[in-house]
């Protein structure tokens, strides 16, 4: 189906709302993030019919549901391959990809590095609780180390992923962190990912109340937000803190990154890192990702990396209409024959 | 000695050659069916592998063998029993020469026979000193390692790149022994070595070289010569079952316009069929290999969303890790083709054997109420009718098919009359544009036949989502209702049932009624039908039907049966088609006939065991 090409209607967010009512618990982070979505997209160019959300299964994937948009609800962890498939065969449109921990981490981990590592044009959504809420309450592969759940009551002995440092790994060309009740910033997070072209990967810190309350006050309390969220800005020194007298230095001594107070010990602003989302090197994006690991270290939110490379759908189609500019419009007859045949009379 | 001067005409032929997976035997048989081939015979071939690329040189392990049978009357099959076995060392031959016809000719390349050899092959002394060997078959033992040493001298070739020539020292012989024009060889040698000029002299000296020993031999050798078949007039080329289904469904991509999205991992025997797509991206096929069979398929059925005609092509392994997502298609009504090439199972069980090894999991193998129509297709050329018969079901069904080949089908090889563009299928392909309901779009409000509409993104106003929830029988919203469920269940299964308009009547090879139907399912068509074809000559009541639609079987099947006292089914598993008989037609109890050896079903050993049920 082409898309024809007429103008753009001009949307409301009430023009994404498919009128179906979320069935998320209530006070479920959930919520947020799909507000955002549908705010953001009136704004990203695009036409309502162009744009697809695909999900795989848990509560975060019941999302296309709730979008008026053309959407699918495929299999648990699945999702990448069905919007890889889709985005290679139809480049035009633009591809959503939902997703949870455990559906993208644990059972869709192979889809999921195979997706960021190809960089198909993908936005995909990570909706990370730390758990897995549709099943009601399992320890998940982002929940911490000695976590008790349903299914951990003596604490989980697994060490979690840090799905940003995973997706760097695996390739991703557009890796940003946000956090469902931080609207403003989730808003342009996603603004980004939508402007992006290649493999697209936002976590957001979603709380499930029920299952989970609370994985996150530690950093989003009012009360501690300054001093624990770094908040990146390409271009932008990375400062933090009230006040922003905080910064990120690194330090060639132990190449790690430290924390350093403006104004103390001779350290001047000039000393902060400069964040660069489109440095080519994922070195220093990996240890961004790393951060938070460190205790003392904020946990830093925004766009981690964002480079440009040749997406896979575009050198696919590169491929196949350099082959129909080489072979031109063959007959269907000269296609059966072949180059090798014979006559009986 | 004299030569003789008479060539002597045969009607048929089976040759094997065999050899050391290195000797190059799989190009030196699908060049010798290429001679047969252009000379205008029936054909049908059989290439047999180990699973390892290189198993140790000379092992017993490490043979791989390639068979062809032609003749100037019809071919079933790639013959029972070879009348001349080409073996290029002692392993070759110690594991093939079971297998010769009695009195059949042995042609073996002397030189491979060294001490090493026949240790490594379990020979105490050598064979071809044994004159029971020489009683029982026609040898003629040549010194191939020597002689292609010779017409090489001087060439500066190495000795390892001398020795990977030899082959065409016995094709050579064979063009020779059996009249086959040598210019076309030597055209084809220089296409094939084009880029690299050394190799293409080198293999032309090689191949000459054998064909003047055949002209010059002094043991006297009988030429042969095995006219044109009676093959309907037409242009013809030879193809494997993989690639007939692979121009099946680029073809399919050609008569629609639609875009052909083949999502595939790589897995013995049905890879070439990816490799193959991969060559038709001008006629508007897509090919994506994804990172395992559940991607696969997942790519395809995203696709399908999206419009395009969606296919996955795997074996049974990864048809065992794509049921889930089989369901999904189900569920979501969506056009998809499932390839499945079958081989030795469970597990990896014997990967480059054939085996009729998936028809219960195919009809049955899904969580849920999940039925898709079934299709096998019963020999290489038709995988191409069948490729596209299994596309244009799952458009107009809006439906996953599933389409059964097989090792044997997928390597195997036979002529395949090129039709006319009138002589192809009609395919449509329509999407849904505008509003089906109220100004509104209900994704699960079907036509007359229950076949769902097709609304892909891009088209404003049908903005509407699917998936693995059961879903209202109208709206498309996911509805936990039960008896919206047992309604969908029904409605799903009534579809499928529904593409019986689309089954055509089995035919009755024989007469109607009498003592003994066979019938049979896929591949084993060409052995069962020439085994009936057999029978029936010697004056036997014995009839022949073959399934090519296993789901939903054909109407008249049942009434058929009737007609026979009994009903024998010969199938290369343990059962599966006489099982589901059993089940489908009450009353009806197969006399089974099962060879799981990896290989086709012979003709004559069939056709002892129908006479023994007679
Ligand atoms: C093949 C398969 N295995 C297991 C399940 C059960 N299941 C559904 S959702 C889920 C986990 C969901 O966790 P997550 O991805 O974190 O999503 P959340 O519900 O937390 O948003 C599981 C195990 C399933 N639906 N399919
Ligand atoms: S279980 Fe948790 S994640 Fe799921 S809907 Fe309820 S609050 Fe949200
Ligand atoms: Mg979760």
């Amino acid at each position: 189906m082409a898309t024809e090409n007429t103008a753009l209607p001009v949307y409301s967010k009430k023009d994404f709302e498919s009128g179906v009512d979320p069935r998320w618990c209530p006070g479920c982070g959930d919520f947020s993030i799909i507000n955002q979505v549908q705010k953001v997209l009136p704004a990203v160019g695009r036409k309502r019919e162009d744009i697809v959300f695909i999900s795989g299964i848990g509560c975060s994937s019941r999302f296309p549901y709730y979008m008026n948009n053309y959407g699918m609800h495929t299999l648990h962890g699945r999702a990448p391959s069905f919007a890889s498939g889709l985005k290679v065969s139809r480049p035009e449109l633009m591809v959503w990809v939902v997703t949870g921990d455990g559906d993208a981490l644990a059972i869709g981990g192979n889809h999921f590095i195979h997706a960021m590592r190809r960089n198909i044009d993908l936005k995909l959504l990570l909706f990370n609780n730390r758990i897995y809420g549709l099943t009601k309450g399992q320890v998940s592969p982002t929940s911490e180390l000695g976590k008790k759940t349903k299914s951990t009551p003596h604490g989980s002995p697994d060490a979690p992923f840090n799905p940003p440092a995973l997706a760097i790994g695996a390739g991703a060309t557009f890796v940003a962190r946000s956090i469902d009740v931080e609207g403003a910033h989730l808003g342009t997070v996603l603004k980004a990912a939508a402007e992006h072209k290649g493999s697209c990967f936002t976590e957001i810190y979603q709380n499930c109340p029920v299952f989970n309350d609370g994985a996150y006050v530690s950093i989003t309390e009012k009360s501690v937000k300054v001093d624990a969220l770094l908040r990146m800005e390409h271009g932008k020194p990375l400062l933090f803190g009230k006040d922003n007298k905080k910064g990120i230095r690194f330090n060639p001594q132990t190449a790690e990154l430290e924390v350093v107070v403006v104004g103390e010990g001779g350290v001047t602003e000039k000393d902060v890192l400069v964040h660069d989302a489109r440095r080519d090197d994922p070195t220093l994006a990996f240890m961004l990702a790393n951060l938070s690991l460190k205790p003392g270290f904020p946990t830093p939110i925004g766009v981690f990396r964002d480079v440009s490379r040749p997406t896979a759908e575009e050198l696919t189609w590169n491929m196949i209409n350099a082959a129909k500019g080489k072979k031109g419009d063959v007959d269907v007859v000269k296609l059966l024959a072949g180059s090798d045949t014979w006559n009986i009379k | 000695m004299s030569t003789p001067s008479k060539v002597q005409q045969v009607e048929t032929v089976t040759i094997r050659f065999v050899g050391d997976s290195g000797d190059g035997m799989q190009l030196t048989g699908t060049e010798f069916t290429r001679a047969n081939a252009l000379a205008g015979t029936d054909l049908a071939t059989f290439p047999d592998y180990p699973a390892e690329i290189r198993a140790p040189a000379g092992s017993l392990s490490g043979v791989s063998g390639y068979q062809v049978n032609f003749g100037s009357r019809e071919i079933h099959t790639p013959g029972d029993a070879p009348d001349v076995l080409v073996a290029m060392n002692p392993a070759a031959l110690k594991t093939n020469l079971p297998d010769l016809r009695p009195g059949g000719m042995l042609i073996v390349n002397k030189g491979a026979f060294t001490a090493s050899n026949l240790e490594k092959a379990d020979y105490k002394s050598n064979p071809l000193d044994d004159d029971a060997l020489k009683h029982a078959y026609k040898v003629v033992a040549v010194d191939m390692s020597m002689l292609t040493e010779h017409a090489l001298e001087g060439s500066g070739l190495s000795s390892k790149e001398t020795a990977r020539c030899r082959n065409y020292f016995a094709l050579g012989l064979m063009y020779w022994l059996y009249s086959r024009p040598m210019e076309q060889q030597l055209e084809q040698i220089q296409k094939k070595f084009g880029k690299k000029p050394e190799f293409v002299e080198a293999n032309q000296k090689v191949f000459k070289a054998g064909y003047a020993f055949g002209e010059t031999a002094e043991i006297g050798l009988q030429r042969y010569e095995v006219p044109a078949s009676k093959l309907p007039p037409g242009t013809y080329r030879t193809v494997t079952g993989n690639y007939a289904a692979a121009l099946g469904f680029a073809t399919v991509a050609k008569l629609t316009g639609k875009q052909v999205f083949l999502g595939s991992y790589p897995i013995t025997p049905a890879t070439e069929i990816l490799h193959e797509m991969s060559h038709f991206k001008e006629h508007g096929v897509v090919t994506y290999q994804a990172e395992d069979e559940i991607a696969a398929i997942g790519s395809a059925i995203g696709a399908s969303f999206g419009g395009a005609l969606g296919c996955t092509t795997t074996s049974g392994p990864g048809l065992a890790l794509k049921s889930e997502m089989m369901g999904l298609a189900v569920i979501a009504e969506l056009p998809l083709v499932i390839v499945d090439v079958q081989r030795g199972g469970p597990s990896t069980g014997m990967p480059t054997k054939t085996e009729q090894s998936d028809l219960l999991v195919s009809l049955f193998g899904r969580h849920g109420e999940a039925p898709m129509p079934v299709i096998a297709a019963q020999s290489p050329a038709d995988c191409f009718w069948a490729a596209m018969e299994a596309m244009k079901i799952a458009t107009k069904w809006m439906t996953p098919v599933l389409l059964l080949t097989d090792g044997y089908l997928g390597n195997g090889s036979e002529p395949f009359k090129i039709p006319a563009a009138s002589e192809l299928p009609r395919i449509d392909v329509k999407y849904q544009t505008t509003p089906n309901h109220d100004g509104a779009y209900m994704p699960y409000k079907r036509d007359a036949k229950l076949v769902r509409p097709w609304a892909v993104p891009g088209t404003p106003g049908l903005e509407h989502r699917i998936g693995g929830l059961e879903k209202d029988s109208l709206s498309g919203m996911v509805s936990y209702d039960g008896m919206n469920h047992e309604k969908m269940v029904l409605t799903r299964a009534q579809k499928v049932a529904n593409v019986i308009e689309d089954v055509p009547d089995v035919e009755i090879y024989g007469k109607a009624s009498g003592e003994v139907l066979l019938v049979s399912w896929g591949g084993t068509f060409g052995s069962v039908r020439g085994a009936a074809e057999q029978l029936q000559g010697q004056g036997k009541s014995v009839s022949h039907v073959h399934l090519r639609w296993l789901n939903p079987l054909p109407k008249n099947l049942g009434a058929v049966m009737k007609g026979f006292k009994k009903i024998m089914v010969p199938e290369v598993n343990n059962g599966q088609l006489a099982f589901y008989l059993r089940g489908m037609y009450p009353g009806v109890d197969p006399v089974q006939f099962n060879r799981i050896n990896g290989k086709p079903i012979k003709i004559a050993e069939l056709a002892g065991k129908v006479l023994e049920v007679l």
